[in-house]
């Protein structure tokens, strides 16, 4: 066992960790925190995705001792527009990817912002990118949504992303 | 005694109760903060001090008997508390015998007695259960434990076991034959016909939340967590395998993270999780891992299929033939029901449907959304399309001009009929006028466009229902009934329904669902869900009027004295005369004040019964009026899919670029969360159009793709706009004139991305799905 200590959403927890546990599992079996979930455990569909010093990763794919002393925020730490926007969409249906959907656009709308470009982005050079229905759903096409709420989803997330300073949509 | 079969085959009238101000509004879903903030809990999130958790053994043989299990190894794994095994294990009862007269014996997805038998009936089937303190220590030590197989014979290929088939059980929920006149002779004479072969592979529902079960054992009495659709079969099914009292036992599923059938039946999961919760007398997680889930819950079943169509230079049709083959478990599953539509879609002058089985020593299929319809109308659509190119029509008109005005096999009447509307709305939204019909005439850059059709049909049922509505003195109203949140937005159209049933404002009304502590509701399947429970709920509603009315009649003081329930309306929190503009002096009175003056704290209908025996009596009741019904009408959603195809026409690839889908489902009880779950089913067939299937290996059965990796889901980028309208007209001959939207969306997608494809390519695909290889 080692022990390690997990800063999740702003609260510092001295957990002891078996080496094998995944970020994932120790979220959800040791801190209660099981607004992450868990689809494939393979990191194919996105619905455990939390933030990591505001970085988007698959929770599932990570070692939890290898986390100790950095930022992680889940769903329960996020209190953002984009969550009412998803209601206000019907960007959800079961409820299920919600979370890990909700975390992943918000590491993907930090993305655009540093300018980082995805396979669909016509000018590298632009300094800022412009968040299209194509650009979006590339981007976001690692979190799967299997009642099919994709449209609602990139509705949510234009809508929150045209309303910040500095990202047109 | 429930009296929903009174509601099942009334007159054709407008409903009784017209769409108030809630119902058909487009309303937030009720628990969106619950779900976006993470606080929904899902049912291996419940935290139990004790828990522990549990991990399959999967046996790798496809037909075979168990000679030796070595555990040791596994035994030692630091925390492991049980190996379960058919050596140790305590006895299950068998599942029981189905039948119609208690449609919770359907509930068993397989008749295997697991860990009751060595005998092995596929490649998957669960051989042990390991306990242990952890997750991790469970899944390690289920890899230690070692099973050794005298294999047997076994059938596992599909496409080679054509030559040994049979007839499928017809029945309410199977598929029959269907005769008129004699199909094949006048398919031989007629001045056009196509004839072809269609075939569609394994599916599976893939719900993002794989099946999972919480249980604990206090003494006989069970609680259990599940991933369900089917809160009142699980708890009638654990009660005979595990030979307790089903009053002993709740079943616990406030949110489902998706079901699409594949949580309807109860699988090998929740068994085995109560089973090991009584050996370890702990609490038991059993989190079935996605390929836990493709191993042990059934999919849907593949198909090969031959749709045959003769017809005059009239276009229309002489013959109608559509026969199917679909796999079924040696231990369980039913037929591919791929005909339903056929027998009511087009006004053939004979028609022919018959659907046949090969068993297969594999894991039994299940419904997935839309079962029959889904494959089905990809090959019935399909062959439209074929036979509107040899004709030279416009596909949208063949199909109008087929438009049968009785359904054709049996002359029931169809309680709407908005086909040639639906087409019309349709087309003008997609634009499709503007379309070229040859093959390859249309571009977009390198692209090759094509514009495909399909028709959509789906036959939703009705199912008892019972409710309990609880209207308060402070004038809020409690729902309770233990249905389904799938992702439908179940809570939320019950309270519209209950808000504008009353008279009161929605925000006034709590529904509380998922647990079988509260009155029993219906699988949530078969497209019956909301309007199964708008019938009680209405019902429930009626009693509490009547009986505020009653108490108000008694004081003479009360403008309502004399009145009777014909004049009045639920509005405004109460009842007022109906025949006085609202605001009135005098027109009527709050239930706080009928309340206040009667001294009474509340009204409560409940309708259904606890008791047993009436609720069997009920069940039969309900179920022969269904039937009965069910031989009168041929009541249908139905709709027009309408799509656009990019073709790159140097490596095949497929992309959906655009949707406009128009549906008849009778009355919307929320504008928004329908056109959700319309949509929904639009992006399920886009994936069974163009890269869902399970992929088996003939020589072993195994599953050989088994993750979300290589099973492929539609994603983001795989969805364009989906443009989705619906007529939204009461159906007269259903509970608040709602047909049920849950799966007719589905039905037609698969045909209308291959019909584009064709168009687009002059390639037809036959074969699902249609991957770039088949286009090359």
């Amino acid at each position: 066992m080692i022990e390690v200590e997990l800063r999740v959403n702003g609260t510092a927890h001295r957990v002891e960790l078996d080496p094998r546990v995944s970020l994932l599992d120790a979220l959800r079996e040791q801190l209660g925190l099981t607004g992450t979930k868990k689809g494939c455990n393979q990191g194919a569909c996105g619905a455990c995705t939390v933030l990591v010093d505001g970085d988007r990763i698959a929770a599932c794919l990570a070692l939890a001792v290898q986390y100790g002393g950095r930022e992680i925020t889940t769903i329960e730490g996020v209190a953002h527009p984009l969550q009412r926007a998803f209601v206000r969409t019907d960007g959800l249906q079961c409820g299920y990817c919600t979370p890990g959907q909700i975390c992943s656009a918000l590491g993907m709308l930090a993305e655009a912002d540093a300018g980082m470009p995805s396979a669909v982005t016509e000018h590298l050079a632009e300094p800022r990118v412009t968040l299209s229905s194509a650009e979006v759903r590339e981007r976001m096409s690692g979190n799967l949504c299997r009642c099919g709420a994709y449209n609602g989803i990139t509705d949510a997330i234009r809508e929150v992303a045209g309303a910040r300073p500095g990202v047109s949509s | 005694m429930t009296q929903a079969p009174e509601r099942v085959s009334p007159p054709v009238e407008p409903p009784v109760v017209d769409s108030g101000p809630v119902v058909g509004r487009p309303v937030d879903r009720v628990d969106g903060t619950a779900k976006t903030s993470g606080q929904a809990r899902y049912s291996a999130e419940f935290p139990y001090p004790d828990i522990t958790h549990a991990a399959l053994v999967h046996a790798d043989v496809a037909r075979g008997r168990i000679t030796t299990i070595d555990s040791a190894d596994a035994e030692a794994v630091d925390g492991v508390l049980a190996v379960i095994t058919h050596r140790n294990a305590p006895k299950m009862a068998e599942a029981p015998k189905v039948s119609l007269l208690d449609l919770s014996t359907m509930a068993a997805g397989t008749r295997v007695n697991y860990l009751n038998t060595d005998e092995v009936h596929w490649n998957g089937q669960p051989v042990a259960v390991v306990v242990a303190e952890t997750l991790d220590a469970a899944h390690a030590a289920a890899r230690l434990v070692r099973v050794q197989y005298e294999a047997l014979p076994a059938v596992t290929d599909f496409a080679a076991a054509q030559g040994d088939t049979k007839p499928a059980k017809g029945g309410m929920m199977g598929a029959g034959e269907a005769k008129k006149g004699d199909a094949e002779a006048a398919l031989a004479t007629a001045p056009v016909s196509v004839d072809a072969t269609y075939t569609t592979p394994p599916q599976n529902h893939n719900a993002i939340e794989p099946h999972a079960t919480t249980a604990f054992w206090d003494g006989d009495e069970l609680t259990v967590h599940d991933a369900t659709q089917s809160i009142d079969w699980v708890r009638k099914h654990l009660a005979i395998r595990f030979k307790v009292p089903a009053a002993g036992i709740r079943v616990v599923a406030t949110y489902v993270g998706g079901g699409f059938g594949g949580k309807g039946s109860v699988w090998a999961g929740t068994l085995l999780a109560v089973l090991a919760a009584r050996v370890t007398k702990r609490p038991v997680r059993m989190a079935l891992t996605r390929e836990a889930v493709f191993r042990t819950v059934g999919g849907r079943a593949p198909t090969v299929q031959r749709v045959a169509l003769g017809a005059g230079h009239d276009g229309l049709l002489t013959a109608l033939v559509h026969t199917g083959v679909s796999a079924v478990g040696r231990t369980g599953g039913n037929a591919e029901p791929v005909g339903s539509q056929s027998q009511h879609l087009y006004a053939a002058r004979s028609v022919l449907i018959q659907h046949r089985t090969t068993e297969l020593d594999m894991l039994p299929n299940t419904f997935m959304r839309a079962p029959g319809e889904a494959v089905g109308s990809f090959a019935l659509e399909s062959a439209v399309d074929e036979l509107a190119v040899e004709l030279a029509i416009d596909p949208v008109e063949l199909r109008t001009r087929n438009e049968p005005e009785r359904s054709p096999t049996d002359g029931k009447r169809f309680s709407r009929q908005n086909l040639a509307r639906v087409y019309a709305d349709g087309a003008e939204r997609f634009g499709w006028a503007a379309r070229d019909p040859k093959p390859r005439s249309m571009r977009d850059g390198r692209r090759l466009l094509g514009w495909g059709v399909a028709t959509a049909f789906h036959m939703p049922i009705q199912l008892p229902a019972d409710v309990s509505v609880r209207l308060s003195a402070d004038g809020t109203v409690l729902v309770r009934s233990s249905f389904h949140e799938i992702g439908v937005g179940a809570a939320t159209a019950q309270a519209q329904i209950t808000a504008d049933a009353l008279g009161v404002p929605l925000d006034a009304v709590t529904v509380e669902h998922g647990d079988s502590d509260q009155p029993p509701a219906p699988m949530a399947g078969g497209s019956g869900q909301t309007a199964s429970l708008a019938a009680a709920v209405l019902q429930a509603c009626d009693r509490i009027k009547r009986e505020a009315l009653a108490l108000a009649g008694k004081a003479p003081g009360s403008p309502l004295h004399g009145l009777r329930p014909a004049d009045l309306r639920a509005t405004g929190g109460g009842l007022f005369r109906a025949d006085v503009p609202a605001g009135a002096e005098h027109a009527g009175e709050t239930y706080a004040d009928i309340l206040a003056r009667a001294g009474r704290d509340h009204l409560e209908a409940r309708t259904g019964s606890d008791n047993r025996f009436r609720s069997a009596v009920g069940q039969a009741r309900f179920m022969a009026g269904f039937l009965n019904d069910r031989r009168k009408w041929v009541r249908a959603a139905i709709g027009a899919h309408f799509c656009e195809v990019a073709v790159d026409e140097d490596t095949g690839e497929v992309r959906v670029t655009r949707w406009v889908g128009v549906f008849d489902v009778g009355r919307v009880v929320n504008a928004k969360t329908a056109a959700s779950q319309l949509r929904g089913g639009v992006v399920m067939g886009i994936g069974a159009a163009l890269g869902e299937e399970t992929l088996l290996d003939p020589r072993t059965g195994r599953i050989m793709n088994p993750g979300l990796g290589e099973y492929h889901l539609p994603v983001h980028a795989d969805v364009p706009r989906i443009d989705v309208s619906y007529l939204d007209e009461p159906d007269p001959t259903a509970p608040l004139g709602i047909l049920g939207i849950g799966e007719v969306s589905i039905v037609g997608v698969a045909a209308a991305v291959a019909n584009a494809v064709h168009h687009a390519t002059g390639v037809r695909v036959r074969d699902l799905p249609v991957t770039l290889d088949r286009l090359l």
